[in-house]
């Protein structure tokens, strides 16, 4: 079955612009200047229960729009979204009863009152049974290690504190398909783990769906096998992290630094013939060349056979750089 | 209905959870009360009646106007103006309840609190220096109870109208501003309305205003009487019923409207 099914979902907003200076403000008043903007530019993709997905992208690129459209708070302007064999829109009240959504920037529990008040409240909203509720929660408490901190406010807990229990928050009713929107913006390392090895026994224990989106790719890494990617509104990749990987990260990069300054000229000659490109470092005798992994030993021996060298380091090419080199670029081949 | 009152019970624990804002908050009542009762005995001066109310009728309908203020006011149309302005309403409309119903019963929550706990200890204070007398008819006090009922649902539902206006303007606290302030005034709060000049009491029997403060507190101070009490509450219950609609429109095409701020 499909937890997720999306056809050429489209939203449009209406983006307002001033005019400059005062005659321009005196206008606006009366007719204002809008444009509009397409967020989410007719995407389709499906998502199997069960499935962790990354949902990733830069900044403005669609992804919180989407995740908004997907848990029925904002209306599609155009396009067909199923979630759960439902339309999140039109059945809001039973639909959000089978979701679970984490805003990494806004909370959802009360600010002013202890932890505990507000899963007590969100029990009787869920309408969850005392079993139930000691069953499957005394897990979550217990795995997020959250229980010390059940009887203090909101307001005084600390970010990963309030951010373990907006994540047991949104996991009271149990449900099939849990939204994490940068779930894991602002923590420390520590934290960071705590959630992820937490996600991954929820996913294999009650099967559930898990849609993510986040800037830190290691969470992706750590997470998911499958990537969606976004780039002004489209979907500009959706397979496997993996394939991205292989696709992306052909080659080796090799970190020299030199005795003496370089320039590119003398590099370039140097390295003539070979596939390689070369990038400045952070001081001028620090040069980065990337390289297919079959001419490595070429291009080692010819640098070293000419010039002295103090460092050297070859590493592979992180994901991180995959996904920025495709941001730069918009689109991705292969 | 359960998540209702769990609800109520929550917002007293924030009510509570500020204790200064509480003392001050009896402090503020008993000194509106009084400031009110001074006012009114220097304009009485010495007469024994005006517009057909004794000064003790007035003194019973200014401490009444005022409790009863503390359990129809709340500031539901600023909490949904903030929530919509910094976008918290996301995680609102992610949960399955009317948003709308909840932020009504918040509303409530606050109103109970506030009666028992900040007009009540008010109320006393002020009448060891006043010279309050309270009706003694049962009737007279259950036709008060089901009409200040009233004022919280008409007032509640105005504010939610004027809290759904920020879907659409996205700032609106100049309105919210304005909004409370005529209803201070055309309440019969500051002012009873047999006071106001005849033109003025013709055009404010089409507004639901009346039905927020002026109506019970003329019931408490058995300026009505018989038919003209039955004749305030039909008023007041004609007024929650219309105002649902108007609440409903905004409320579909808001939906419609949204855009989440911040992300």
């Amino acid at each position: 079955m499909n937890a997720i099914e999306v056809e050429n979902l489209r939203k449009e907003f209406k983006s307002y612009s001033s005019r400059s200076g005062l005659i321009g403000a005196f206008r606006d008043l009366f007719t204002r200047n809008y444009k509009i903007i397409r967020a989410v530019n007719d995407i389709s993709f499906t998502v199997k229960q069960g499935e962790m997905v990354g949902y990733i992208g830069e900044n403005g690129a669609g992804k919180s729009t989407t995740i908004k459209m997907l848990t029925g708070i904002l209306t599609p302007t155009s396009g067909k979204v199923i979630v759960n064999g439902m339309n999140p829109h039109k059945e809001r009240e039973a639909f959000v009863r089978t979701i679970g959504v984490v805003f990494g920037q806004r909370s959802q529990l009360w600010w002013d009152i202890a932890v505990q008040e507000s899963f007590r409240l969100l029990k009787k909203v869920y309408r969850v049974s005392d079993e139930d509720y000691k069953e499957h929660m005394d897990h979550v408490i217990e795995t997020l290690d959250i229980g010390p901190l059940l009887d203090k406010p909101v307001r005084k807990l600390s970010l990963g504190q309030r951010m373990r229990c907006e994540l047991a928050a949104a996991l009271i009713h149990n449900p099939p398909l849990l939204f994490l929107d940068e779930p894991t913006i602002g923590l420390d390392v520590l934290v960071k783990l705590k959630i992820r090895q937490f996600l991954k026994e929820i996913n294999e224990k009650y099967n559930t769906t898990i849609l993510l989106t986040t800037h830190d790719i290691s969470d992706i890494e750590a997470l998911c096998e499958r990537v969606i990617m976004l780039d002004e509104g489209k979907i500009i990749y959706d397979g496997s992290l993996q394939k991205l990987k292989e696709n992306w990260g052909e080659g080796k990069q090799i970190q020299f630094t030199f005795a003496n300054e370089m320039t590119l000229d003398i590099l370039k000659e140097l390295t003539d013939g070979l596939q390689v490109t070369w990038k400045k470092g952070e001081q001028a005798n620090v040069w980065t060349a990337h390289a297919p992994s079959a001419l490595l030993p070429e291009v080692i021996s010819r640098v070293v056979a000419r010039y002295s060298i103090q460092d050297m380091n070859i590493n592979e090419i992180s994901t991180e750089e995959i996904i920025r080199n495709i941001y730069e670029e918009g689109v991705v081949h292969g | 209905m359960d998540k209702y009152m769990e609800m109520i019970r929550i917002r007293f624990l924030m009510m509570l959870a500020y204790r200064t804002n509480y003392y001050t908050g009896i402090l503020i009542y008993a000194i509106n009360i009084a400031a009110y009762y001074f006012l009114w005995s220097a304009i009485y001066g010495g007469k024994q009646t005006m517009q057909g109310m004794s000064m003790e009728q007035m003194t019973i309908y200014v401490a009444i106007s005022w409790m009863a203020r503390a359990f129809y006011f709340n500031n539901i149309d600023r909490e949904i103006a903030m929530e919509i302005r910094e976008g918290q309403v996301a995680t609102e409309l992610i949960r399955p309840y009317s948003y709308l119903g909840m932020k009504t019963m918040q509303g409530l929550g606050e109103g109970i609190f506030r009666l028992l706990f900040l007009s009540l200890p008010g109320l006393f204070l002020v009448a060891l220096f006043l010279p309050l007398r309270f009706p003694t008819d049962v009737h007279t006090w259950m036709f008060f109870i089901l009409s200040i009922a009233f004022s919280f649902i008409i007032n509640s539902e105005l504010n939610l109208l004027a809290g759904i206006v920020t879907f659409f303007t996205l700032n609106n606290e100049g309105l919210l501003r304005a909004k409370r302030f005529i209803i201070d005034l055309f309440s019969g709060l500051i002012l009873p309305i047999s006071f106001y000049p005849d033109w003025a009491q013709a055009v404010m029997k089409y507004f639901p205003f009346q039905g927020i403060s002026y109506i019970p507190s003329m019931i408490v101070t058995e300026s009505f009487r018989g038919q003209a009490i039955i004749d305030g509450l039909l008023f007041q219950f004609v007024w929650c019923v219309l105002l649902l609609i108007p609440i409903r429109l905004l409320w579909r095409a808001a939906k419609k409207q949204l855009v989440v701020q911040g992300g």
